[in-house]
């Protein structure tokens, strides 16, 4: 996060044009890309090679729900981006509201995942798990898929959610710096690069859910 | 981000001028396409492969989005873009080396 008393890395300009602490941030989130590729690439293999393993959508996962929690993460990326116009146009007022906005909606995500784990959980779905039900979707309590299922998508769905929570937590400590007034129209390089690894959450669980839940 | 202010002695802003994007109006495409994704999943006259295709382009568009328009990659410097693909090409190359090594 950039800060008055730390100029030089906000605005010290790379080769690239733009400033340093922004090509930093758009260099971590390339290998980033390459770490999700590894992650959505080995469960493309893994259920393409084990179709037997894999239950049709929405027999096990709660596509609603988790439709919800995707719709309440592109919210948060709106109100993330709405963050930084505002303290580019100098709005302090707008700058603190959509911050929090974008704190509280990335909590709600995590909230929501947490209850979707937590009942899958008790339908006996967690990772490595031989046999499990899917209480009141797909219609019984029959068995449903093998081990690779549950394995592949907590290992995807955590780490995202891993990320998630880093970000709720940079967050907040973003709102703690915004009602200090650390930013303003002249240096706000903190909510930029914030924003561009909200929004990068965002993209990727775009992807995940499409990938995860939908095929 | 046009608005981005440089201070004096420090670097012109890293993307030109240009006119805010409707950030609504993307949202309201993400929103509809989101709609849109769950409805043709569970339609189960399209053929699977047909359906895989339709599903991941929805998702693509939507990505492409949030990047273009949240992450205003549209507006950066073009000498960005040149980091931004690099590792796309190498994510393909990890993907299809797994691959024939899976199978």
């Amino acid at each position: 996060m950039s800060t008055a008393a730390a100029p030089s890395m906000e605005h010290g300009t790379s080769s690239f044009g733009v400033y340093n602490l922004k090509l930093g941030m758009w260099v971590f989130l390339l290998s980033e890309v390459m770490f999700f590729t590894g992650l959505i690439g080995s469960y493309i293999i893994l259920r393409f090679a084990n179709p037997d393993q894999f239950a049709v959508p929405g027999a096990v996962l709660n596509v609603p729900l988790t439709a919800l929690n995707t719709f309440i993460l592109i919210c948060s990326s709106v109100s993330m981006v709405k963050a930084f116009a505002d303290v580019q146009a100098g709005n302090q007022a707008g700058l603190k509201k959509w911050l929090l906005v974008t704190a509280l909606l990335g909590m709600v995500f995590l909230g929501i995942q947490a209850i979707e784990y937590t009942v899958l959980a008790s339908e006996g779905f967690v990772p490595m798990a031989e046999r499990y039900a899917a209480h009141g979707r797909a219609g019984g309590h029959e068995t449903l898929g093998g081990p690779l299922y549950g394995t592949t998508f907590y290992t995807m769905t955590g780490f995202h959610g891993t990320h998630v929570s880093i970000g709720v937590a940079c967050l907040w400590w973003c709102v703690f710096q915004a009602y200090r007034g650390r930013y303003t129209a002249n240096s706000h390089g903190g909510i930029e690069i914030m924003g561009l690894y909200w929004h990068f959450v965002d993209l990727v669980w775009i992807i995940l859910f499409t990938i995860v839940y939908l095929i | 981000m046009a608005e981005h202010t440089a201070p004096a002695g420090a670097p012109a802003s890293s993307h030109g001028e240009h006119k805010a994007p409707n950030y609504y109006l993307i949202w309201l495409i993400l929103f509809v396409v989101t709609v849109a994704e769950v409805g043709v999943a569970f339609i189960s006259q399209i053929p699977k492969t047909v359906l895989i295709l339709i599903l991941l382009a929805m998702a693509i568009y939507k990505a492409f989005l949030v990047a273009m328009y949240y992450m205003h990659l549209k507006f950066e410097p073009r000498r960005m873009w040149l980091i931004v693909t690099a590792p796309l090409p190498l994510a393909v190359i990890l993907v299809v080396i797994v691959l024939r090594e899976g199978w």
